[in-house]
């Protein structure tokens, strides 16, 4: 088995690198809203929801922060040792405090998480989600990104992603998988 | 007396109500006119609303303008290969005899260079300009910013 990765070429990239990795191999440091450091080793042990998104986006991101505190309440206790994530990609506008009072409109169980551009550039690497930043008039710009929601085993183990467009009624089951 | 609290139940109802009026300019009918408070007015705002075209001549939507924002726009949210981006749309097809929603994840007006912070509960207008029918006003009704829709009795879900 181990001999297939030889054949890798770096035009196709195998299913793997496609994925991301477990939260134990994941390598970077952010910042919460309330403004303590977090690492994946803090998430060790808990099923995670991980959303990238930005506190300027107005339609993607307030959709699905909807729909993750409809979920939340949805599962209730039960969903309590989940750790529920917002990962900013456009850290130099979304700073903790920025990112508190974002946070405070949805599922109180919702952290917001931020760092510097590198931080939150390894952050997006260790979940193979991408972004990128769009220019608009007059200076402003706006942020492309992954839309999916990412799930995780208590294990670390990468389960699936909810797709944005994907019917919101299966998702409850799906997060109900994480946390068995 | 009598009179003066059915004013009072208006006017204190009036916004739940106004994003499930219907407004109608020619074929065309539109309802569930509403907006997302904002944090601030730093960040865009959004508009969503449901046009339906009784008529048989298509028509489109191609632009909006409100007192609310210095550059409202319409957009689209196109979610490819996972990526979500926000295109400007020109314009929005409303063909003959069909009902066009822009709703959360899809069509969507933005209003950049908001005058003021939306603020849930409050109410604002929009001028729709459709290719055919032409301008007709709408008022927004701004719903907190974890809504999913104006809570109405016939609302489309």
């Amino acid at each position: 088995m181990l001999g297939v990765g030889a054949y890798r070429t770096r035009k196709q990239p195998t299913r793997s690198d496609l994925l991301p990795v477990p939260i134990g191999e994941m390598t970077w440091t952010l910042t919460d809203h309330l403004g303590r450091s977090v690492r994946p080793a803090d998430w060790a042990g808990r099923p995670v929801m991980v959303f990238f998104g930005f506190t300027w986006c107005p339609d993607v991101c307030p959709t699905t922060l909807s729909d993750i505190s409809l979920w939340l309440e949805e599962l209730g206790a039960d969903a309590d040792r989940m750790i529920v994530a917002l990962i900013s990609v456009d850290p130099e506008r979304d700073t903790p405090d920025v990112l508190a009072d974002y946070v405070s409109n949805f599922d109180q169980r919702i952290l917001g998480l931020t760092g510097s551009a590198d931080e939150v550039a390894q952050a997006a690497a260790d979940f193979r989600a991408t972004y990128r930043r769009v220019a608009k008039d007059a200076g402003d710009y706006t942020m492309d990104h992954t839309a999916g929601v990412f799930l995780f085993h208590p294990d670390g183990r990468f389960v699936s992603i909810i797709d944005f467009h994907e019917d919101r009624r299966f998702a409850v089951p799906k997060i109900r998988r994480t946390l068995s | 007396m009598k009179h003066f609290l059915l004013a009072a139940a208006l006017i204190l109802s009036a916004p739940a109500v106004m994003a499930c009026e219907t407004v109608t300019i020619g074929d065309l009918t539109i309802e569930h006119a509403w907006s997302k408070a904002t944090i601030g007015a730093g960040r865009p705002g959004v508009f969503y609303v449901e046009i339906t075209n009784a008529g048989s001549v298509d028509d489109a939507l191609i632009g909006i303008a409100t007192p609310a924002a210095g550059m409202p726009m319409l957009h689209e949210t196109v979610v490819k290969d996972g990526i979500a981006s926000m295109p400007h749309a020109m314009s929005i097809p409303v063909p003959a005899d069909q009902n066009v929603q822009l709703s959360p994840g899809g069509y969507h007006g933005m209003l950049m260079g908001l005058t003021t912070a939306l603020k849930e509960g409050a109410s604002f207008p929009v001028t729709l300009s459709f290719e055919k029918a032409g301008e007709v006003t709408v008022n927004v009704d701004v719903l907190s910013l974890r809504a999913e829709g104006p809570d109405c009795a016939d609302a489309v879900q």
